[in-house]
């Protein structure tokens, strides 16, 4: 960098100037923003020229594509609670992160996409890698905005960052035109925002908390099913207040995994598609049952007329919209989960719900996760099992979407919130390895294991080079049955074995695609080998890749089918010859499998 | 049921599409949309109405609510709100048709913009009722072109000095 260049931004600077892409990362600064994931192009040239001159005071994480630098922020933000960063140029850039962007809104996770856009001159004109990524991310984030005043930079930054990060959070985009990044302005704090304060003010408590006080007393076999909400609302503790006070049993969602201990007595575990039998069947059971920060998605009230018809019906959600969306309620209260729950817990009476209890602590005992075992290939869920003793449940698990996600969420209890990553309502193959990355990045001194698939894998596996570039040992096992998983086992269940272009034959062979990388490798085929596999990945310095080779025809149970009432769950495959069931106890402190 | 929903929004580009968008992607039916500034030109009124039942109504309005541009709505469906369309229309007529319609013109208080000798292009600013009756009377003629507002509702004085 010439002398010359830096007088001049000097000189700038004491005039009280500052370039527009300088007032953005000044204001990311300001609110705590220490990292950011991007890749450069043409129109976001003159910010990444910028973010050079504040590289001691902001990192940046060259990824290798840019949806990845969405999951990446993603994951970040679901690890830490903090807003997460993804940078990008116009054109191909912007719409590589739209994916990324729709996960981040259909999972409530803060994030700021920013995007290069052509000079404000040649918007409209169709120049050289234009695209209107305002008019695309609309509907997919809180709020958006094309920047075409640089006096408004400072504001606009400001109420993408506030906006995303309150209320139910979600993603934030900027499209910012060359010429905004290098035009000067005097305005250098955002002023008073111009959006209506009911978009960062904490909402007041609305509804009829009373009744649902007196109807958590009077229910004598109530639940709670607590979703991804209670994770943002950091409202674990307050969960657990609230069930150990009542004696009330916990289900939570696949996104709720975390808010609520996966080995306390009280715990079900998930309930839904894939949740545990017990879980499914207090849900039959229950006459109360209360929704903390979930929204009765169809993956958990599959139908949603009979979900939990016998029981008062009774949610607390931050997001008025979320209320009688999908199922009726009987009662309903708004507002900060956290704050809600503390009065709950203040005000509703200790009980001990003995025969209740003892009957889910019954249900429990006679309906565990199932699989079988006994001939020596190798089960996704035992190798889960043995990841959770090695870690004693304390690593961070980021997945990805199919099959092994479900194995994960059911035999791998997580007992701590922000603990566990996935891609929930909208589903994303590829999320899991770049979250990891971003979860390592934010949260070092963790564990992160990323457990993917074969399919899932290569939707962003050249991000195998950022994690060798920057040196961030995350874990990989990827579950290897040559086939997209899960699409298979529906189409063998539902479209009479018929695997219409599920199977993935010519798969590369990972192990050497890591040698590629410099990332060390092993592959696993045998039960014998689970130990020795996992202690090569667990005791790596760097990032490292475990491949286990798991049967083809490999099924997640228990299932309910999309759409179906409860009572039609399957809860265990069948064995093949030579197999034994064999059973997970819920709850298990550290304790020995054998092999 | 027909709702109208008055909703005041930020007047800049994209909060209409943003809006729309709402409203296509959620599949709600809406029968029009008309939208216009106020005496604030930084704020514009979005006029919707709306074909749902009363559950799907407060659904829309609470996502509505959340989208960063909107201010704030109001629900103008009931008696205390003036609600008005226009609606312009130009027929085609033979002479022995021309006093029939020059008749039905004046029953329903409409008023003749333009005339040649076999063309007539009547105006009626009224509420929605009468539009739609004064459209079904006038279909009978050969309609050669027609324009349509959507409905714009203000809540009456009166009224909002009882709300207030
Ligand atoms: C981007 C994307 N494309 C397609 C799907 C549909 N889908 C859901 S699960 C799945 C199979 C995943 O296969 P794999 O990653 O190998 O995991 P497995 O189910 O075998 O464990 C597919 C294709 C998806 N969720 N995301």
């Amino acid at each position: 960098m010439s002398l010359t260049l830096h007088f001049r931004i000097l000189v700038r600077i004491m005039a009280g100037r500052k370039t527009g892409a300088e007032v953005m990362i000044d204001i990311l600064l300001r609110n705590g923003v220490e990292i950011c994931w991007g890749y450069p192009g043409g129109a976001i040239l003159p910010f990444y020229d910028t973010l050079f001159h504040y590289a001691d005071r902001i990192r940046h994480i060259l990824v290798r594509h840019e949806q990845a630098a969405a999951h990446a922020a993603e994951g970040y933000a679901k690890a830490t609670g903090k807003l997460g960063v993804a940078i990008a140029t116009s054109g191909p850039g912007a719409t590589n992160l739209v994916t990324g962007i729709t996960d981040a809104k259909m999972d409530s996770v803060p994030i700021l996409a920013i995007t290069g856009q052509v000079p404000t001159s040649a918007i409209g004109s169709d120049a050289f890698q234009e695209c209107d990524i305002y008019g695309i991310s609309l509907p997919i984030t809180k709020y958006n905005a094309l920047l075409k005043n640089v006096d408004d930079v400072a504001r606009i930054t400001q109420e993408a960052i506030t906006v995303a990060m309150s209320g139910r959070p979600g993603p934030a985009l900027i499209d910012f035109p060359k010429d905004i990044q290098t035009a000067t302005t005097e305005v250098l704090q955002p002023g008073p925002l111009k959006i209506h304060p009911r978009h960062w003010q904490k909402p007041a408590i609305t509804g009829d908390l009373d009744r649902l006080i007196e109807a958590l007393d009077r229910a004598r076999s109530p639940m709670l099913y607590v979703g991804g909400g209670a994770i943002t609302a950091n409202a674990a503790e307050k969960v657990r207040l609230l069930a150990e006070k009542g004696s009330i049993p916990v289900a939570t969602t696949l996104m709720g995994i975390g808010a609520f201990p996966g080995n306390h007595r009280l715990s079900l575990g998930m309930l839904g598609m894939h949740g545990t039998a017990y879980a499914n069947k207090a849900v039959m059971e229950c006459d109360l049952i209360l929704a903390l920060g979930a929204r009765f998605d169809d993956r958990v009230a599959l139908h949603a007329p009979s979900f939990a018809q016998q029981a008062v019906r009774a949610m607390v959600d931050i997001d008025l919209a979320e209320i009688n969306k999908r199922v009726k309620v009987d009662i309903w209260v708004s507002g900060d989960l956290a704050d809600v729950l503390s009065i709950l817990v203040e005000r509703i009476k200790a009980q001990n719900r003995t025969s209740w209890v003892e009957r889910i602590q019954a249900l429990k005992a006679k309906h565990p996760l199932r699989y079988f075992r006994g001939r020596g290939d190798i089960k996704p869920q035992l190798v889960i099992e043995k990841l959770w003793e090695k870690t004693r449940g304390q690593a961070i698990i980021s997945t990805d979407v199919g099959q092994h996600q479900m194995w994960a969420a059911q035999y791998y209890p997580i007992n701590e919130a922000r603990q566990w990553l996935t891609s929930g309502g909208l589903g994303t193959m590829g999320f899991g390895f770049p979250a990891g990355l971003g979860a390592k990045l934010g949260r070092p001194e963790k564990e992160v294991v990323v457990i993917t698939g074969d399919g899932s894998f290569q939707m962003n596996m050249q991000e195998l080079a950022t994690a060798r570039m920057y040196d961030i040992p995350v874990k990989i096992i990827l579950f290897n049955n040559g086939f997209l998983g899960m699409v298979r086992q529906w189409q063998e269940l539902f479209y009479n074995q018929r695997f219409s272009h599920s199977d993935m034959d010519y798969n590369p062979d990972f192990v050497k695609i890591c040698e590629g990388y410099d990332i060390p490798a092993m592959r696993i085929e045998h039960e014998r080998e689970i130990d020795k596999g996992l202690d090569f990945l667990l005791k790596s310095e760097d990032a490292a890749l475990l491949e286990v080779m798991i049967p083809q025809a490999e099924k997640v149970y228990p299932m309910i089918a999309s759409g179906q009432r409860y009572e039609t769950m399957t809860e265990v495959g069948e064995p093949l010859p030579g197999e034994e069931e064999y059973s997970t106890i819920p709850n298990r402190e550290v304790e020995f499998i054998k092999i | 049921m027909k709702h109208v929903l008055s909703v005041l929004v930020n007047n800049h580009a994209g909060v209409l599409s943003h809006v729309s968008g709402l409203f296509t992607r959620r599949s709600y039916n809406i029968d029009s949309l008309s939208v216009g500034e106020t005496q604030d030109p930084t704020k514009s009124i979005i006029t919707l109405v709306i074909s749902e039942d009363e559950e799907m109504v407060k659904q829309i309005e609470k996502q509505l609510y959340k989208l960063v541009d909107v201010l704030e709505i109001r629900d103008l469906t009931g008696e205390d709100s003036l609600k008005r369309e226009l609606i312009l229309l130009t027929v085609r007529f033979s002479p022995e048709k021309r006093a029939e319609i020059l008749t039905l013109i004046d029953v329903f208080k409409a008023t003749v913009v333009d005339m040649t000798e076999e063309e007539i292009m009547i105006e009626l600013v009224a509420n929605p009722r009468r539009i739609s009756s004064f459209l079904q009377t006038f279909s009978k003629f050969h309609i050669v072109e027609m324009a349509r507002t959507g409905t714009i509702a203000l809540e009456f004085p009166t009224a909002r000095k009882v709300r207030n």
